[in-house]
């Protein structure tokens, strides 16, 4: 498994605590979503980073009171055909405003990561070392956009709307206009 | 859906080990060289499940070239293994009609086009 | 005619380059055929029995006369000289090559063309009505609309990977012939009591082993919220939607466990924290869209001219089809004119390249280059002035798509069926074929009138049987193919299920008990004028399985 992130190859950095192991003191961790809720309050108190493990079937509305506390939100694609995680990822990102590090797990094929980058991920544990290596070469496979995502890339839309067209903006006041 | 790769296999009769060419998807016969073969005549017919198994494990492995095997019933005739069923009579010789662009219908038996009698 | 621009054209480029690779990947064996089979379905690449078939998207229906010229170049280039029109408004070829598909798929980008989404766990073509845009009967074109879905659901990065697969329609017109109610989701123009046009929401439609009729979880939406509204629904069916089971993961399960008021209570929830964000639909952004659909510069004219009612006085079989292949124009002058593709003993929805170019040439001399694909399998050319009608037809009648039968009985909607599809239990082409030959009577079939039947050849029911007048579903019995018949279904603004009329026929005697069936409605009809559909309703299902069951 190889852990990347900004388009690179990285070490990760985070601990995975396997349920019912202690907490280990001053690492980064990826805690499980019930024992991180169980444990909330202790868990706060850490001195290091602390995430959270996800599972893709639970609202993320519950995990929204702590994610002020999260450096990390690990969600999880159990098969890669099983893309509730992206509908949580855009929550966590859109709705609720997460800034920390929101990485993919389980089974992501190259070809999901442009979708992932798009509805908020940034850190992705790839199963295929060969995907690893193409992560920079698949996230520029397109460079046209229909549908907003917070990730702040332009749309085809807002591109067009952009370029001047003042004739059939300003005296169109509705699609009745427009007809033959 | 219809053609599982089975895993319980239970044989009721002479059958073959078919699959699709994976570049375009033509139906394939799996011979008893360990190859391939677009020609049912020249497939490798077994009759116990043993074999058959043997085949489609032998099969399953030539999966850069292939897609989907599975094992088929087939008929013994004069002429060598015919197909076993209608699906598979439908997969050797095309639809069971002449295709718009071909005026001559490809090679059914009166049998198969009762529906239309 | 929607007009692409570079931002359309850049994404369809970019998605072939993308199909190249994975291709490559696949054939070089670096890529599983479990991990490429869900990429190439999203472009509409299956593999069937004999071959691949490459389903390609037309949206909404709509097709230039350069498209369809590149639809025959593919047929004659890639594969065997034959397209097939499908129930979804796209077309089919079933012979081509995967080494050759990514060559295939640059030509189709070349005018626009692509199979995205044609297939797999994503949101699918979205669909209207083929007169959309010169019906009378309409409020406004609603293939607009179905445009700004359109992009929005392509290549979406949340929905690529849902439950299952999604579709919606969109309609504008009091009768609807778009089938909205067996869609997951339809969105249906109306205007409310202060006369301003939105859309009333319907969920939850669908056919197959469980079907349902969509229901209404929304009256009225203003069309600002249109797109926010579709992608509450996405969101809450991308999250809830069963994935435990293949055959319950279609939102209208989930519609139907929750309860539509549930259901609509999810979405809405949902739908008030993003309505006011970027999805809104303000004018301009509307007026965008809209300003690329390009109408014809229609002519004044006027009428019934004189040239026509000449030509109908004169010539009885171009008359006969005039009555019934043309359809009124919301432009005096012009007409709607419908290309059957139902000849007897052919393959319904079926066209050969030269047909495709032939129609081509005459929509650019007759149609403002424009062609319409239906969901009932037949080609439209939607903008013909009247005096052009005899001219026109005689050019139909010459390449044999002027069967004067659409909306009658030898006008059948079949699936492929077991001659090419590895989902079915058996063939539905041939039982469409000897339909039309046991009814190639023209006179009879003009006096059964309006009569659908649907042939699906698997409970997958790709055929829409299950909203048939006459709905045939192919069944195996111990290898043997049978057909289950039923009654009185319809897709339309009343639309119904059929019901079930007996136990499933040996295929032997199937197209004798669609003549059973027919005897029995023209003895119990009240009079001539009573459609099959109508005399169903007023006498019930009994009255037939009686006499089917007595002549047999």
């Amino acid at each position: 498994m190889r852990l990347v992130k900004a388009g690179r190859i990285v070490e990760d950095r985070f601990v995975r605590v396997e349920d019912g192991a202690p907490v280990p003191d001053g690492l980064p961790v990826i805690v499980p979503a019930a024992r991180f809720i169980a444990d909330a309050e202790e868990l706060a108190r850490r001195d290091a980073p602390t995430g959270i493990l996800w599972p893709n079937n639970r609202k993320v509305a519950e995990l929204a009171p702590h994610l002020d506390r999260l450096a990390l939100v690990a969600l999880v694609f159990p098969t890669f055909k099983d893309g509730r995680a992206f509908s949580q990822a855009r929550l966590i990102r859109e709705r609720y405003g997460f800034r920390g590090e929101l990485r993919a797990t389980g089974q992501v094929l190259r070809d999901q990561f442009l979708f992932l980058l798009r509805a908020g991920f940034d850190a992705f544990e790839v199963t295929k070392d060969a995907d690893a290596g193409a992560f920079a070469q698949a996230a520029q496979r397109y460079s046209v956009f229909y549908q907003p995502t917070g990730d702040g890339r332009a749309t085809a839309l807002r591109s067009r709307l952009a370029r001047v067209r003042p004739a059939a903006r300003q005296t169109a006041e509705s699609v009745d206009d427009l007809r033959g | 859906m219809t053609s599982p790769l089975q895993k319980k296999l239970k044989i009721a009769g002479p059958v073959v080990v078919t699959a699709n060419r994976l570049a375009d998807g033509a139906v394939i016969y799996r011979t008893a060289g360990e190859q391939w073969t677009t020609d049912l005549a020249a497939a490798a017919v077994v009759t116990t499940s043993e074999a058959a198994k043997a085949l489609l494990t032998g099969a399953a492995a030539d999966l850069v070239r292939i897609v989907d095997p599975y094992v088929a019933p087939v008929e013994l005739a004069d002429g060598g293994p015919r197909p076993g069923n209608l699906r598979e009579r439908i997969r050797a010789a095309g639809p069971t009609f002449p295709l718009p662009t071909q005026p001559e219908a490809n090679g059914f038996a009166a049998r198969d086009l009762h529906v239309c009698a | 005619m929607y007009v692409h621009d570079e931002f359309d054209r850049t994404l369809i480029a970019e998605r072939v380059e993308e199909f190249r690779d994975q291709v490559g990947r696949r054939l070089s064996g670096e890529l599983t055929e479990d991990e490429f089979k869900p990429l190439r379905l999203q472009n509409g690449v299956y593999l069937q029995l004999h071959a691949y078939m490459l389903r390609i998207s037309i949206p909404y229906g709509t097709l230039s006369s350069a498209q369809l010229r590149m639809l025959a170049h593919v047929a004659r280039r890639y594969d065997r000289g034959y397209g097939h029109f499908t129930t979804r408004q796209n077309l089919q070829f079933n012979w081509i090559k995967l080494a050759e598909l990514p060559d295939a798929m640059a030509d189709l980008a070349r005018v626009g063309m692509h199979g995205m989404q044609t297939s797999g766990n994503n949101v699918r073509n979205v669909t209207t009505d083929q007169w959309a845009g010169v019906a009378p009967d309409e409020i406004e074109d609603p293939r607009i609309w179905a445009e700004v879905i359109r992009q929005h659901v392509t290549l979406h990065p949340e929905f690529s990977f849902m439950p299952r697969k999604f579709k919606i329609a969109v309609g504008a017109a009091g009768h609807d012939r778009a089938a909205l109610r067996i869609h997951d989701l339809a969105l249906q123009l109306h205007r409310n009591g202060a006369g301003e046009s939105g859309f009333e929401v319907m969920v939850g439609g669908g056919l197959g082993r469980t079907p349902f009729l969509a229901k209404t979880i929304k009256p009225f939406l203003p069309k600002r919220d249109a797109l926010s509204y579709v992608e509450a629904v996405l969101r809450v069916y991308n999250q809830y939607g069963r994935r435990d089971n293949i055959y319950k993961a279609r939102i209208k399960i989930l519609v139907h466990e929750l309860g539509a008021e549930a259901f609509a209570r999810e979405v809405e929830q949902e739908w008030q924290a993003i309505k006011d964000g970027a999805l809104a639909l303000d004018p301009a952004t509307i007026a965008e869209i809209a300003a690329r659909f390009r109408y014809p510069a229609y002519e004044r004219l006027a009428d019934e001219p004189i040239e026509l009612k000449k030509a109908r006085a004169a010539d009885r079989p171009f008359d006969t089809w005039h009555g019934n292949s043309v359809a009124r124009h919301r432009m005096p002058g012009y007409a709607i004119v419908t290309l059957s593709l139902k000849p007897e003993g052919g393959a319904p929805g079926d066209a050969t390249a030269a047909q495709m170019d032939a129609i081509a040439d005459l929509a650019d001399r007759y149609s403002a280059g424009e062609i319409r694909v239906g969901h009932e399998q037949n080609l439209v050319l939607p903008h013909v002035r009247q005096h052009d009608l005899h001219d026109l037809w005689r050019a139909l009648d010459a390449i044999g798509v002027a069967t004067p039968n659409v909306g009658l009985v030898s006008d059948i909607i079949a699936c492929p069926g077991l001659d090419y599809c590895s989902l079915a239990n058996a063939r539905a082409i041939p039982v469409a074929q000897e339909l039309t030959r046991r009814f190639r009577d023209l006179g009879l079939a003009r006096s059964l009138g309006r009569l659908h039947i649907n042939i699906s050849g698997c409970i997958n029911a790709c055929g829409h049987h299950h909203v048939g007048h006459i709905g045939i579903l192919g069944v195996e019995k111990n290898g043997e193919e049978y057909y289950q018949l039923s009654i009185g279904g319809r897709a339309d603004e009343n639309a119904e299920l059929g019901a079930l009329l007996g136990p499933a026929v040996p295929s032997g005697e199937v197209v004798d008990v669609v003549e059973d069936i027919v005897a029995a409605y023209v003895e119990l009809r009240e009079r001539p004028g009573e459609i099959f559909l109508d005399t169903v309703k007023r006498v019930g299902i009994e009255p037939f399985k009686e006499r089917v069951h007595a002549a047999r």
